[in-house]
């Protein structure tokens, strides 16, 4: 028996998973020691066919991090499921769609339209947009199908356990990989963090006063940010009472308030909804015109509440015509 | 505009117990004659609503969800329905942003007395939810 064999792709994200694999710096050390890479296409040069030679199940475990969004991804993401024993769904796009999954609110040719042609820096004269068929003269080239809708990586195939976070932090990734090694498994389909809110470990939930009451949203860019209170008491928009902790406070302590990268705690089954719930309680009046006041301050309900997992949500997507 | 005369519209109502329930009760007793879109579930307040709720009851096939509660000031638990309100302006807002009509999500005040009033209500919002036509959420995100 030779080492355990692991594998990483990459579907639809921007590269920071890979980034955060990196950045467990000498940490890695003793994981490349302990298992063969066979298949990272942002690092080594192993290809496609390599994955298919393989045994079914012949790797031991797979990190896949990025949303699903195109023909391609899901074609590799399905090979990889049937040659890995293990799928960790590495990051906040593969956990729930992330950013990438925020395009679920446009269809896929206002995406591409906006991409190659709207984009006001963007010089694209001939207006070439990326097209499935191309006749050339070797022949005809083809370019995966890229969806209407983007889906998180267990909408698409089996997923064993979570990573989450943009990007997962270092800590949880060492946690999460000696665990494996060692055989230390939790259930399966658990999330490897926090089982608590972001609140309950919070700093500044000693400051938070009794109740909470708002008059008024802000954004970050609209005041200075007291870096000690609560960002809800300060009226500014903090995922921290619905997200998931585990996250090492790193967008608290940089005083900027949670976004909800890590996605919800186990029991909650919606977490915009939930946390539009938790929010607008918060709303400091009973006049029904001074709460449409208020509500419209926010400028942006969908994209703030699903700004990480909107394919994960119950609606998924805006309406399409059908 | 839909022109289909069959289509005959789902509405998941959730009905306050206090108040709107026996003002929806009252309408039947007094065999006052609405149409039978509605589906009641009753609740122990408005304010119970989960917006999960709500956002289930879409993705899983309502064409329309419709909160009644309690006029304002007349809670059994004081202030349940001014959360409902607060909940209900921000979710409509968000609902919205994902494509489904004012029309589709209401909230709407009726007591205990007022079965016409409820009857009237279920009665204009089959009417604007027919005319609107099948929200069918799942066949159109396509998932």
């Amino acid at each position: 028996m030779g080492k355990p064999k692991v594998a990483f792709y990459w579907c639809a994200s921007c590269g920071g998973c890979e980034e955060a694999v990196v950045d467990l710096n000498e940490g890695i050390l003793p994981v490349v020691d302990a298992v063969d890479i066979v298949f990272w296409p942002v690092a080594l040069d192993f290809k496609r066919k390599d994955v298919e030679h393989m045994q079914d199940g012949e790797i031991a475990v797979c990190f896949i991090n990025g949303a699903v969004r195109t023909s391609e991804q899901e074609e590799m993401v399905k090979l990889l499921r049937k040659k890995s024993g293990l799928v960790v769904a590495f990051g906040s796009c593969a956990h729930l769609g992330g950013i990438p999954g925020l395009s679920n609110f446009t269809t896929r040719e206002e995406t591409l339209h906006r991409a190659y042609l709207g984009v006001p820096s963007l010089s694209n004269i001939m207006e070439i947009t990326p097209q499935e068929k191309t006749e050339s003269e070797f022949g005809i080239l083809e370019l995966p199908e890229f969806y209407n809708t983007v889906f998180t990586l267990d909408q698409v195939i089996d997923v064993d356990y979570y990573l989450p976070g943009c990007p997962p932090p270092v800590d949880l990734i060492v946690t999460a990989v000696t665990a494996i090694l060692e055989g230390k498994l939790p259930p399966k389909g658990t999330v490897l963090a926090s089982k608590k809110t972001l609140c309950e470990t919070c700093e500044r939930n000693k400051t938070k006063p009794e109740k909470l009451a708002i008059k008024e949203f802000k954004r970050v860019y609209e005041i200075d940010i007291d870096p000690e209170k609560c960002f809800l008491e300060q009226g500014l928009i903090c995922l921290g009472p619905v997200t998931r902790g585990g996250c090492g406070e790193r967008c608290i302590h940089g005083n900027m308030p949670c976004r909800g990268c890590f996605g919800t705690v186990d029991i909650v089954v919606d977490m915009g909804a939930k946390f539009l719930s938790a929010l607008s309680s918060l709303i400091d009046s009973n006049d029904e015109n001074e709460i449409k006041r208020i509500v419209g301050s926010i400028a942006d309900p969908a994209g703030t509440f699903y700004r990480f997992s909107l394919p994960a949500s119950k609606l998924r997507r805006t309406r399409m015509e059908a | 505009m839909n022109d289909n005369n069959d289509f005959s519209p789902k509405i998941v109502g959730f009905l306050c117990r206090w108040c709107s329930y026996q003002g929806a009760d009252l309408a039947g007793t007094s065999r006052i004659e609405y149409p039978p879109n509605l589906i009641p579930i009753r609740v122990m307040c408005s304010g119970r609503v989960d917006p999960v709720f709500v956002m289930k009851a879409f993705s899983e096939g309502a064409d329309g969800v419709m909160i009644f509660g309690c006029h304002p000031g007349d809670c059994h638990y004081k202030e349940g329905n001014y959360k409902a309100i607060r909940r209900f302006h921000l979710l409509k807002k968000m609902l919205n942003q994902f494509g489904i009509e004012d029309e589709r999500f209401r909230l709407e005040w009726v007591s205990a007395a007022e079965g016409d009033l409820f009857a009237e209500i279920v009665k204009d919002a089959s009417e604007k939810i027919k005319s609107l036509g099948p929200l069918n959420w799942k066949e159109r995100v396509g998932v």
